[in-house]
């Protein structure tokens, strides 16, 4: 399949017809992924029950101070961040189970794998999805680096950090102006920051600060414990890079459908995607 | 727009609910589990394989210690013998090593204390979650099977302990490359104490490339095995068969 910019050297399509979009690579990796991360995030929600507190530093147990706690007292369930207690009953800390019951476990039944408490068998799907993902992920590495997916549609071009076009774009997508026309063929710096962020930033730091809280590990890479600053902050390290991937999984959603889901969907499964029509300006 | 909006929302929440139902059920079928557990077996390959058997876990300095370490599971065994035991401070009290042994062991708490101590201050890691810092100070496990003569045929150890979960006694195995590691003690002190009832007196198991449930409190006895189908439910460990705990919780 020719790339995007092969493409556009060719010719310039119009908006309203059907360009050859995502590689067969991307699309795989894409699917595999969207079940492989849903999996990994509910059942790290799970493993999280078991022990809902984050420290920071080389040690964490009941008797040190947390920086980040999910509890319940009373009928009131809630989150506590630093010094900052924010109530969340009835979503986090105390929740109401599909059979009545009170339930007082930080994630709700509806946010978990799976959705009633078992930590073996959360740490099962975890660990055995993990190396879906890793294994998945550096072979999409590896394939976008070779065929060119990472330096053509995903690095920044020329001219496209500067602030003044960072700024345009953000303008743009605030009043839901997306391109249009050829200018639909290419990622826009907004979208590329997002994937580049994911891919080369977070994706990586969520896996090597899984792999640091592995006892194992830590003999043969004990370099890794220095790179974060100890099991419980490699913990919570984890925990926040969990966090802003689920940031990313759901702006991207709302992105897709604003953007036109079916059109979109369809792009990321036959790799077909059809230009949007110019704006009559 | 508004109704294509909720068609989306509601697709959306119908799908999810759908997966999560699909989920729990996946979860309970014994041939997804067998997948499921296709993790741990890669998991444990690559471990063993792809890295260094002997490296050292990571030791820290005083200064990294927890104040205060927390106990977990079993915290005062129930078992009448062990009590009189504890009432008699382990005067009488045993550590049998046999099975797959040529010349079989029974050493008194002093005879542990005579043969050369391991000093090692390292990090204790729940399978929850938690961690924290403490000394252990005890016998290096390889000596004792050397001085049994373990035979060739012996693949695991399993540790015999005298705490129970509601009369199912609490036991524990590691293989052959975790028994011979320099850092797997038999610990009988603690934090420079004699080793507290609630973190496993008289003698509990230090296996530092694994997880906290996998270092057995109240060590009785250690048998040297060619298979762990014998014992309890055959996988290895009281939570392995409880709840399916990973046996190999290196991670």
């Amino acid at each position: 399949m020719p790339s995007m910019s092969t493409l556009n050297a060719i010719s310039t399509p119009a908006g309203g017809t059907l360009v050859p979009r995502h590689r067969l690579s991307t699309r795989l990796w894409h699917w595999i992924n969207a079940v492989t991360i849903f999996v990994m995030l509910m059942s790290g929600l799970m493993i999280f029950n078991a022990h809902p507190h984050l420290y920071w530093g080389k040690y964490g147990a009941n008797p040190d101070p947390a920086w980040f706690s999910i509890g319940s007292a009373g009928t009131r369930g809630f989150v506590e961040i630093g010094t900052a207690t924010i109530t969340t009953t009835g979503v986090l800390g105390l929740w109401t189970d599909p059979d009545g019951r009170v339930q007082r476990r930080a994630f709700p039944y509806w946010a978990t794998i799976p959705s009633r408490y078992n930590l073996a068998l959360a740490r099962r799907w975890h660990l055995a999805f993990a190396w879906i993902l890793v294994l998945g992920g550096l072979g999409y590495w590896a394939r976008s680096f070779f065929n060119g997916h990472v330096r053509q549609d995903l690095a920044p071009g020329r001219g496209e950090l500067s602030p003044a076009h960072i700024w345009h774009d953000i303008k743009n997508h605030a009043r839901l102006r997306f391109p249009t026309g050829a200018a639909a063929l290419k990622y826009n710096i907004l979208q590329k920051l997002a994937y580049l962020s994911v891919l080369f930033v977070l994706l990586p730091l969520v896996v090597l600060t899984g792999i640091t809280m592995s006892p194992g590990m830590n003999a043969a890479w004990p370099w890794l414990l220095d790179l974060f600053g100890g099991r419980q902050s490699a913990r919570s390290i984890h925990f926040i890079a969990m966090a802003l991937i689920t940031a990313f999984i759901v702006v991207h959603l709302l992105m897709v459908v604003l953007a036109g889901p079916w059109n979109e969907v369809r792009s990321m499964i036959t790799g077909r995607y059809r230009l949007p029509k110019e704006r009559a300006s | 727009m508004i109704s294509r909006r909720k068609l989306i929302l509601g697709v959306g929440a119908g799908t999810g609910s759908l997966l999560l139902s699909g989920c729990d059920r996946l979860g309970e079928s014994p041939r997804f589990q067998s997948l499921l557990d296709l993790g741990e077996k890669l998991t444990y390959r690559v471990q063993r394989g792809l890295t260094d058997r002997t490296a050292l876990a990571p030791e820290f300095s005083a200064a990294d210690m927890s104040p205060v370490f927390r106990s977990n599971g079993n915290t005062m065994p129930r078992s009448i013998p062990y009590r009189q035991h504890l009432a008699s401070n382990f005067r009488d009290w045993r550590l049998v090593v046999d099975g797959l042994v040529g010349n079989p062991l029974s050493l008194s708490l002093a005879d542990l204390r005579r043969l050369p101590v391991r000093t090692q201050i390292t990090r204790h890691d729940c399978v929850e979650g938690w961690s924290a810092i403490g000394k252990w100070h005890g016998v290096p496990l390889g000596m004792l099977l050397k001085q049994a003569q373990l035979s060739s045929q012996a693949r695991y150890l399993v540790f015999h302990c005298a705490d129970d979960f509601g009369g199912t006694n609490y036991y524990e195995s590691i293989d052959l490359v975790d028994a011979f590691h320099a850092q797997t003690i038999l610990a009988w002190g603690m934090n420079d104490q004699v080793l507290p009832v609630a973190h496993g007196a008289p003698l509990r198991l230090r296996v530092e490339h694994q997880l906290g449930y996998k270092h057995a409190k109240y060590v009785m006895g250690v048998e040297a095995v060619d298979s762990l189908q014998r014992f309890g439910q055959g996988r290895g460990g009281y939570w392995e068969d409880q709840i399916n705990y990973e046996w190999y919780a290196g991670i």
